[in-house]
């Protein structure tokens, strides 16, 4: 019996452990402290109510990141209204096309040549700068543009959850990575040797 | 169907099939000579969200 506590004992505290790894995604994606810190109470609840599913099949931290990206989905449909609105400049056209096209249409400034980017792509500081460059978007396009590419949902399943025209969230995904682009270019090729 | 328009389209085809505007995009690639290079950075960071999915694992589990 003891040693049964003693265990779950043990379970519980490297669930407890994994709160701020577990926090710096929920807020990566959802772009709200409240919704984070409940997304991932719920991710721990969830886990210490059955300890027995997790089994051991994978790492710990990777079991509960699965079950939190559930919970992030759950958070996302029901914050739906707030979660497409926010950014003051939707409905305008983006200042970046302004700085990344001329009037007619041409670059601005012809695209750099990012070198070896494979070896770029192996390395944290590179992780670092790309994790920062998407905190710094807009927050719809933030939690539309994670929506796709750490959640893995297709554009139908998001416009189905957030009862989003496809227009619209093209829009928004067409915009996030432009910024991204602009922002891996500023702060990680440019500086480059 | 300038740059910003084949690069519009570079950048949709990352989260919808383009129909059968694949074919306009390949055309104008050929033509445009800074286009390629923005092709590349977009391929560069489909890759780069790829593995940044992978680090989170890697990062979870070490």
């Amino acid at each position: 019996m003891n040693d049964t506590r003693m265990v779950f004992d043990d379970f519980a505290q490297q669930v407890a452990d994994a709160h701020g790894y577990l926090l710096k995604f929920a807020r990566l994606q959802l772009r709200n402290e409240t919704w984070a810190e409940d997304v991932v109470s719920e991710t721990m609840v969830a886990a210490l109510a059955k300890p027995q599913a997790f089994g051991g099949r994978s790492q710990l931290r990777t079991w509960l990141v699965g079950i939190l990206k559930h919970k992030v989905v759950d958070a996302l449909r029901s914050h739906q209204r707030e979660v497409t609105v926010g950014d003051s400049d939707d409905d305008n056209a983006d200042p970046l096309d302004d700085m990344a096209f001329k009037p007619d249409g041409h670059f601005q400034e012809r695209p750099a040549e990012w070198g070896n980017p494979q070896q770029d792509l192996q390395s944290r500081q590179f992780m670092a700068v790309l994790e920062a460059c998407t905190d710094k978007l807009p927050a719809v396009q933030g939690r539309l543009f994670l929506m796709r590419e750490w959640l893995e949902m297709s554009s139908e399943e998001i416009c189905k959850e957030l009862q989003l025209t496809s227009t619209n969230l093209y829009v928004q995904l067409h915009r996030a990575r432009l910024r991204l682009r602009e922002c891996l270019e500023l702060h990680w090729f440019a500086s480059q040797p | 169907p300038n740059c910003k328009e084949v690069t519009a389209l570079v950048i949709a085809r990352e989260d919808r099939d383009l129909p059968w505007e694949r074919a306009a995009l390949r055309v104008h690639m050929a033509m445009c000579q800074a286009c390629p290079r923005f092709e590349r950075q977009v391929l560069t960071m489909r890759n780069a969200m790829k593995q940044w999915r992978g680090y989170a694992d890697d990062e979870a589990d070490g």
